[in-house]
């Protein structure tokens, strides 16, 4: 009995250190390459040299020679200003909009509120992909293709973000909005005054999931924002792949720096990130 | 270039939005002052309720609601973008050529394929790596987090990391395989392995998202359930069936239809790691829709696949609620 679980438990920690290399392998190799020369990343392919940094005294340049040259070549920062100026739009301008549409959807009652909630819910289910068309003749003809206007508006506002918003405040204590009625706030006041600082938590979860979901953003920044000052990392990228010569070095260096905003996120506001997670999933 | 004609007409389109988002604001006449002031009141409430709703309605109303009814009315024209000023009603010539089309055809089967075979292995993947990690375990956060790390990365990023390890020649899993004796494969260079290819990455990429709402699901199974089960001595197994797959039931069906309907969209794996090839064997829906909308600028015809797309994405989402709604009923 006792041999039977170890044996059981032998088998379940070999499993897991399978699956463990199965998940980072690529991820350490993109890591490792990055600070290896092109000689060095072929060479040790051929062994387990493959995912451990190049010994010190084959280094030569630095540690950090792709990541020199990957921005000399491109405006490799150009770019990432240009995701950041995205997201950050977005996330600034998104928070405002869809929390007080959450807000009016979830406290007051006027005419048709039930409906606009209907409206709202149902572009849930209108696919992104299918509007891109029409929405790019759209931001042509107000003259705002290639501007960080063209990028950012047309996803201000969410309809994911303001259900969020909404299930939030149903939940939120009417007496606090009372008592500052009563002293004599206005409606406004009273949202930016009492409720926005006490809704941290809604308000971080939904600037994570929008941050996440913009800085990975391809199709859009792709048509808007054709040309090259204004094009994104995600488009950016795209340079090391297509344009010879092609250093597999550089490669990696390029990719690790455009996940490492992703990486920051996780591993700071992981916790949000899985309250809003698990949030939409039980209400689902 | 667009003429003044019909960018005069969309300004007028956005107006019309403008107004129906914010007609209710203006149209309640305001309440004579001496008529109590319960009136007054509930009038101050709708508009204050507009105020806020508002700019959030105007936004939705003109990029999302505007582009979908502008896709359905172009996909009955024949709008070419060199020629916006010349567009006419052709009816139903659009979806006919669908129809013709073996193009279409081969990206309808390409997704459908794709998404036939992600969706139920990436939900057991993801439950599985769930239910592993859902014991008590040494270094289980470690583990937990090299499973979802993936995730952290752009799908982007990911695709072109691994266009590079896929290289036939070169790449690092040919040189894997080649030590444990495995000869190279062509990977994304074959019709045949192309999109296979593609769906081991998507899987790799994506299950760590999923895993983390399996386990919070998980731990949301009243742990008495199992106490009572092991009282009554029912084998794992048994248990497993009858308290663990109940109790993630409405969870499961959730990421379900999150995935097919992300599979369904598969766009940036081909665009990125094969363009479409080799002979079209990885093109998908959305791939030959932007293609045909921003290569060729055939916007009618690339509208009309738009909105074949998105009446087969309702259609999937439909069936899927409605088979909930009968397994809770």
């Amino acid at each position: 009995m006792r041999k039977k679980r170890m044996i059981n438990k032998f088998t379940l920690y070999l499993s897991l250190v399978i699956l463990t290399f199965i998940f980072l392998f690529p991820l350490v190799w993109m890591l490792v390459s990055s600070l290896k020369n092109e000689f060095q990343i072929f060479r040790d392919m051929q062994s387990l040299q493959a995912f451990l940094p190049p010994a010190p005294a084959d280094v030569e340049g630095g540690y950090f020679h792709n990541y020199v040259a990957a921005f000399q070549r491109v405006d490799l920062l150009r770019y990432i200003i240009n995701s950041l100026i995205y997201t950050i739009g977005i996330i600034t301008f998104g928070l405002i909009v869809n929390s007080m549409a959450g807000y009016a959807l979830a406290r007051f009652r006027f005419p048709l509120a039930g409906f606009w909630l209907g409206v709202i819910i149902a572009t849930l289910i209108i696919p992104p992909e299918s509007i891109f068309l029409p929405l790019y003749v759209l931001v042509y003809d107000l003259g705002w293709v290639n501007t960080y206007t063209g990028l950012i508006v047309p996803f201000i506002a969410n309809a994911f973000a303001i259900f969020l918003f909404r299930q939030f405040f149903l939940d939120f204590p009417k007496e606090l909005e009372e008592a500052a009625k009563i002293d004599g706030c206005s409606q406004i006041g009273i949202f930016f005054r009492i409720i926005v600082p006490l809704s941290k938590p809604v308000f971080a979860t939904v600037a994570i999931v929008l941050f996440i979901n913009h800085w990975n953003d391809f199709l859009w920044p792709l048509v808007v924002a054709s040309d090259e000052s204004m094009r994104t990392i995600q488009i950016g990228l795209q340079y090391f792949m297509n344009e010879p010569p092609i250093k597999w070095g550089q490669v990696m260096a390029a990719l690790t720096v455009a996940t490492i905003p992703m990486l920051l996120i996780f591993a700071f506001l992981q916790r949000y990130y899985v309250q809003g997670l698990t949030h939409t999933g039980s209400k689902n | 270039m667009k003429g003044n004609d019909s960018s005069a007409e969309k300004l007028e389109n956005e107006r019309h939005f403008h107004q129906t988002a914010k007609q209710p604001q203006l149209k309640p006449t305001p309440p004579p002052r001496k008529k109590g002031k319960l009136k007054s009141q509930a009038f101050r409430e709708a508009m204050t309720g507009y105020f806020f709703l508002a700019p959030a309605l105007v936004l939705l109303g003109v990029f999302l609601l505007y582009p979908m009814g502008a896709a359905f009315y172009y996909s009955f024209t024949d709008f070419y973008i060199l020629t916006p000023d010349d567009v006419s009603f052709i009816g139903l010539e659009n979806f006919k050529y669908i129809v013709e089309d073996a193009q279409f055809r081969q990206a309808f089967w390409n997704t459908v394929y794709f998404s036939v075979i992600v969706v139920p292995v990436q939900l057991s993947v993801a439950l599985g790596l769930a239910l592993l990690i859902n014991k008590k375990l040494r270094f289980r956060v470690f583990f937990r987090t090299a499973f979802f790390s993936p995730v952290v990365m752009s799908l982007v990023v990911v695709s072109i990391l691994w266009t590079f390890m896929y290289n036939p020649n070169e790449g690092l899993i040919n040189q894997l395989l080649q030590t444990v004796g495995i000869p190279p494969q062509p990977f994304l260079t074959s019709p045949d392995q192309a999109m296979n290819s593609i769906i081991v990455m998507s899987v790799w990429q994506g299950a760590g998202f999923q895993m983390m709402i399996f386990l919070a699901g998980l731990q949301n199974i009243p742990n008495h359930l199992y106490e009572a089960a092991d009282i009554d001595g029912a084998s794992s197994w048994q248990k497993f069936w009858h308290i663990t797959l109940p109790g993630l039931r409405n969870i499961a069906l959730f990421i379900f239809i999150t995935i097919s309907i992300a599979a369904f969209k598969l766009l940036v794996q081909p665009m990125i790691m094969t363009q479409g090839g080799p002979l079209g064997t990885t093109k998908s829906l959305v791939y030959h829709i932007y293609e045909t909308g921003f290569n060729y600028r055939d916007v009618g015809y690339a509208s009309a696949m738009a909105v074949v797309f998105t009446v087969i994405v309702l259609v999937i989402t439909i069936i899927q609620r409605v088979l909930i709604k009968e397994e809770r009923g």
